[in-house]
């Protein structure tokens, strides 16, 4: 146990330990946020299809061996978010097509461009990383930690400032827009959020299980509480504590950060669903 | 000028019509019932009134500066997923939404109307309940407690009394009566002629296919469309 402790807080020293620890939790407190709005608008689907658009976009970023990916990643998930959370309101059937091909077609052609223009010799760690980010969030640069910081921060400002309209809109579309609240306007930010969070989110867990990371939180936290403010407190206290669990096993023992910490995501919503069980028992 | 008017609105989904002909005005302080069968295309001019739907032809003007944060709704269904969390309270003060404009927060007045209108509608003792598990009477009375939050200057009801004991029916009658009097306009969809007919100042019946009448109650009584409708309601009027 000891040795543990010892062999953690050698670790801390580091600075790069100390920056991941920083964005891990920022991350995983967005993520929670927003997490419980998209499972509640039935859009999970959609969160794991602009990571799969994250992807691609950093596939091509990669080809043109941009400095900064960011420039090129952002827009373009922001983009298909605003695209695809628009197709998703009135039109079910089409919004489930269009998510499907927009996902598998971004990660086809991100792995072909990666393939054709890579220059590097370890193609398949790079994919590997790229999806499961097995080790990006140890390797940021101070800059890189910064736009994570800021971006975070600016998430959590939005959803503050939307709380109450995100719950609204989300509750009850019909009755917002026929009151005078304009519903299209907090989907739209909404989309916006979501898109930078998962781009983010990259760096911490990798493309492909990025969705956990926003579900599973939301999902515990149901589990047991039955108001918004409860849910979404819960799922924020969740996500941080598995986040960091998470990154300090994975530094300690050496595994992959990102399953990790959706192993840990999982181990606390099986935690939840047994609470859930025992509180409708008693 | 007329709060809402419509001139020959056609109503209906996907290019087939429901309702044509639809010719009306609901003035300041008019209580406009909406009568007719089940399917006639009742909940869709509610829906179309407020804009969530747009009309195949003609149109919806609004007068008499109208604007949208001043509508309260109550809609016929309200689909709401399962496992939705969301507390009895926290629906009811969604509906002082439109008063905030750009501010994040409900402020204490708002928080006290919510409050005034979960105990007008008795659903004070359920407000940390989780809406989702409620009975159907409940929710109806919760979602009517959040259209009174949201309304200014009219308030349209899809059936407000769907599902409400006798006893919570005429109290809700009693309340709208009084918001009417207070200077609210009420536009209501109702099943129970009875009711409309004592309450109301304007009739629209709408038959199948098209409006079979628009005009005051007196008028309406009078007419052929009323007498049959009032026969078959059992003479409560
Ligand atoms: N989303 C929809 N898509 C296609 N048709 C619809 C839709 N909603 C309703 N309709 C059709 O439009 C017609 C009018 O429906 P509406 O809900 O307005 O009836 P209503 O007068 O409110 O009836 P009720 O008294 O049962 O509430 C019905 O024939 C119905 O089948
Ligand atoms: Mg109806």
């Amino acid at each position: 146990m000891m040795e543990v402790a010892d062999k953690l807080f050698l670790y801390l020293e580091y600075p790069f330990v100390r920056y991941a620890l920083i964005v891990g939790v920022l991350i995983a407190l967005c993520s929670s946020l927003l997490g419980v709005t998209l499972v509640l608008k039935r859009f999970s689907l959609i969160g794991s299809g602009l990571s799969h658009v994250a992807f691609g976009a950093t596939a091509v970023a990669a080809a043109m061996s941009l400095t900064n990916n960011y420039v090129l990643v952002l827009p373009v998930t922001i983009a298909c978010a605003v695209l695809l959370l628009r197709t998703g309101q009135n039109t079910k059937i089409k919004g489930d097509a269009a998510v499907a091909m927009i996902s598998v077609g971004a990660l086809a052609i991100g792995y072909l461009i990666m393939n054709v223009f890579s220059e590097s010799a370890n193609l398949s760690g790079d994919v590997c990383a790229t999806l499961f980010g097995s080790t990006s969030i140890l390797t940021l640069t101070v800059a890189e930690v910064w736009l994570s910081v800021a971006l975070s921060i600016l998430v959590i400002a939005v959803f503050l400032l939307f709380y109450h309209k995100i719950f609204a809109v989300t509750f009850d579309e019909d009755f917002s827009t026929a009151t005078g609240v304009r519903a299209q306007v907090y989907n739209l930010v909404f989309a916006v959020a979501i898109a930078v969070i998962i781009v983010l989110a990259m760096n911490l867990v990798g493309a492909l299980l990025i969705s956990a990371l926003v579900i599973f939180p939301a999902l515990s936290a149901m589990r047991v509480f039955k108001s918004f403010r409860a849910v979404t407190v819960c799922s924020v206290v969740v996500s941080v504590v598995c986040a960091v669990l998470g990154l300090l096993v994975s530094i300690v023992a050496g595994t992959p950060v990102g399953s990790t910490i959706v192993a840990v995501d999982i181990g606390g919503f099986a935690l939840f669903s047994v609470a859930g069980l025992i509180a409708r028992r008693l | 000028m007329p709060q809402l008017s419509c001139q020959d609105l056609t109503l209906g989904y996907e290019g087939k019509a429901v309702a044509s002909g639809l010719s009306f005005t609901v003035g300041a302080g008019d209580y406009l019932c909406i009568v007719g069968e089940n399917g006639c295309g009742k909940s869709t001019l509610v829906k179309t009134l407020l804009r969530l739907k747009a009309p195949m032809a003609g149109q919806v003007v609004v007068g008499d500066g109208l604007r949208p944060g001043e509508i309260g709704y109550l809609p016929q269904q309200t689909v709401v997923q399962k496992d939705f969390p969301a507390s009895v309270r926290e629906v009811v003060r969604s509906g002082c939404l439109n008063r905030c404009g750009l501010r994040p927060f409900y402020n204490r007045a708002e928080k006290q109307m919510a409050e005034e209108n979960m105990d007008r509608l008795g659903v004070s003792s359920l407000a940390k309940r989780c809406y989702r598990e409620l009975s159907g009477g409940q929710q109806q009375r919760v979602l009517l407690a959040r259209a009174l939050c949201a309304t200014r200057k009219i308030l349209l009801l899809d059936e407000p009394t769907a599902g409400l004991d006798p006893k919570v029916t005429a109290e809700l009658y009693a309340l709208i009566g009084r918001l009417n009097d207070e200077g609210i306009t009420i536009v209501m969809i109702s099943h129970d002629v009875g009711a409309s007919v004592r309450y109301a100042s304007h009739i629209l019946h709408i038959g199948k296919g098209s409006a079979l009448f628009f005009g005051t109650k007196a008028a309406y009584l009078e007419s052929e469309a009323g007498r049959a409708y009032a026969d078959v309601g059992g003479g409560q009027a």
